[in-house]
């Protein structure tokens, strides 16, 4: 059934992914992704560039389409079905390497938007909602701005705020401070941990092994369109299995 | 390295008057001879103007005939119609202006709307309706004169412009017949002049009506004039639309809006505001085009002009009449670009 919820005791898996296979043309870009993300967890995805991770993300909800397997987010199963597809984007937060705010319009009604047109909130209520998250995020004083006054980090900030405003149940993150001068990646990165601590499901997807280090529950190292190997931080860092994975670690580490 | 950034005067040959020309117009030789020359030759142009409009140009053509270059036929009883339309619109632009101005958004909404009503309203007003004592109608087949100039631009730029950006969308759409004529429709308006395009209207639009409903050449006209500049709108706002990159309809899908508002909400507004200068082109340009609807019969302020020319006691005084025909055109467009300018400056802020 299109709608259909499962019970509630299988929600303790927010994220189901099983045989997720995708091609871009003739390029196999996901071979066979199993994936189980529970409630809470945060995990962290690391892999070479062009190895299928954004597009694995991406695929979740749906802003790629998947050519086999299933996934079910939240005990939703996403389907063609466009209704499907909408609640499943309504329980994910999205936060883009190169932020993708919307440059015409300021800070706050960035964040207000989808809660003002989707969720059908009162302007008032959705601009206390906003204001209040870019309290959070640091940066209550710029809500007036455009972003293209405001500083990477900031922009960065303001876009964690816009999903966060559609108070979403999982947060995906695709590499959020690749696109930022070094100065500014803590700032965003403190945001990050802070909601990783408030009990958020995240995936992240990120070569900052140091926030991987103090937050995430699992690491996963994910390399041409599948998982390679997947672990708990201490034991990622220490003992990885794979050759691929020694290697991919020694090269981001020593840099 | 210096201790401090000293702050330095410029040199003295750089500033005042006298350094910018020699800066700009007598840096080389060449520089000079150009300058010389180029001014020469505008004042000669200009003393020749002038002189002629100053001495032997005979004003009389056009002050006589004044009030038929702005409503030609239009009924003189009735001209007060047109001066509370013109009024209308005034004041509209002023509120407009205000709300602008003071970023009352509250009431953007509403004058949005406000501008529909008036401009139905105003139809209604210059067109009038049956024989009552109020408002008589006055049939459009008569509208004339530089009347008839800006309700065939007013109307084939409010009307072109939503029909441009449907033919745009649909230019882009997934579903394929939507895309085939969409695209068919641009490309086939786009290959054709316009003058064929207004004969079509006058000739060809009575064949698809039934017999009994007959559609008056000034309408025929306008629906031609509208329909072409709509293909024209609707590849301004397609290059617009590429411009935007994808990330923003990720970032709006992500966030949970649907197909309709990522386009309406994020995508739309940024194409529009970066196409304002060639659409308004396209729209000035549209204005200009209304001349061509002389071929069609009608008295548009250039036919007008032609006809003034005609009238035996002001032959050999088309100098004068076209002259005056060229300033209003002149000034007409020169305020829509004004417009545009500061529409796009107001609508500038916080752009990338």
């Amino acid at each position: 059934m299109a709608n259909e919820r499962y019970e509630a005791s299988e929600v303790q898996e927010m994220i189901i992914c099983r045989g997720l296979h995708k091609w871009f043309g003739d390029f196999h870009v996901l071979r066979g992704v199993d994936l189980v993300i529970k409630t809470g967890e945060v995990v962290v995805i690391c892999g070479p560039s062009g190895s299928g991770k954004s597009t694995l993300i991406r695929t979740i909800n749906r802003l790629e389409e998947h050519e086999k397997g299933d996934i079910i987010v939240d005990g939703i199963e996403l389907t063609h079905d466009i209704r499907n597809v909408h609640a499943i984007r309504q329980e994910i937060g999205m936060v883009f390497q190169h932020f993708n705010l919307f440059p015409h319009l300021t800070a706050l009604q960035n964040i207000t938007l989808a809660p003002i047109y989707v969720r059908r909130w009162p302007k008032d209520k959705a601009e206390k909602v906003a204001r209040q998250l870019l309290e959070r995020v640091g940066i209550p004083e710029q809500a007036d701005k455009y972003p293209a006054q405001l500083s990477g980090g900031q922009q960065q900030r303001v876009a964690i705020a816009r999903a966060l405003a559609m108070q979403p149940k999982i947060m995906f993150f695709d590499e959020p401070t690749s696109a930022l001068d070094p100065e500014m990646i803590k700032e965003v990165l403190d945001v990050m941990i802070e909601l990783a601590k408030s009990g958020m499901t995240m995936i992240v997807i990120t070569h900052e092994m140091g926030f991987a280090r103090e937050v995430a529950d699992r690491i996963i190292f994910f390399d041409e369109g599948r998982i390679v190997e997947e672990a708990p931080p201490q034991t990622f860092f220490t003992s990885c299995k794979e050759e691929r994975t020694k290697l991919f670690l020694s090269q981001i580490l020593h840099q | 390295m210096t201790t401090a950034a000293e702050v330095m005067k410029p040199p003295r040959t750089e500033v005042g008057v006298w350094g910018w020309l020699k800066k700009n117009l007598f840096g080389t030789w060449y520089d000079a001879l150009l300058t010389v020359g180029s001014v020469a030759l505008i004042s000669a142009v200009l003393y020749g103007v002038i002189k002629w409009a100053l001495t032997s140009a005979k004003w009389g053509v056009v002050t006589t005939n004044i009030k038929v270059f702005w409503v030609g036929r239009y009924p003189y009883a009735e001209i007060w119609r047109i001066w509370a339309s013109v009024g209308l619109f005034v004041v509209m632009a002023m509120v407009t202006l205000v709300v602008w101005k003071r970023e009352i958004s509250r009431a953007r909404r509403a004058v949005m709307i406000t501008w529909v009503v008036v401009l139905l309203l105003t139809m209604v007003l210059l067109k009038g309706f049956g024989d009552n004592a109020f408002i008589p109608s006055v049939p459009i087949g008569i509208w004339s004169g530089l009347m008839l100039s800006l309700t065939l631009g007013i109307v084939g730029i409010v009307a072109s412009f939503p029909i441009g950006i449907l033919l745009a969308l649909g230019r882009r759409s997934s579903l394929p017949v939507v895309k085939v004529f969409s695209t068919m429709y641009i490309e086939v308006i786009r290959g054709v002049p316009l003058i064929t395009v207004l004969f079509m209207a006058m000739l060809m639009i009575p064949l698809f009506l039934p017999p009994r409903m007959r559609l008056d050449l000034v309408l025929r006209a306008m629906m031609g004039m509208t329909l072409f500049s709509a293909a024209y709108v609707a590849e301004n706002v397609r290059g617009g639309l590429q411009a935007i990159p994808k990330g923003q309809y990720e970032a709006g899908r992500a966030v949970g809006l649907n197909e309709a508002l990522v386009m309406g909400l994020i995508v739309l507004p940024q194409a529009l505001r970066a196409m304002i200068p060639a659409i308004v082109g396209q729209f000035i340009s549209l204005y200009k085009d209304t001349s061509l609807v002389v071929i069609l019969g009608l008295l548009d302020l250039l036919g007008i002009a032609k006809a003034v020319t005609g009238q035996t006691q002001w032959i050999g005084r088309q100098k004068e009449v076209y002259a005056f025909a060229g300033v209003i055109y002149f000034i007409s467009c020169s305020v829509m670009s004004y417009a545009s300018r500061r529409l796009e400056k107001q609508l500038g802020v916080g752009e990338r």
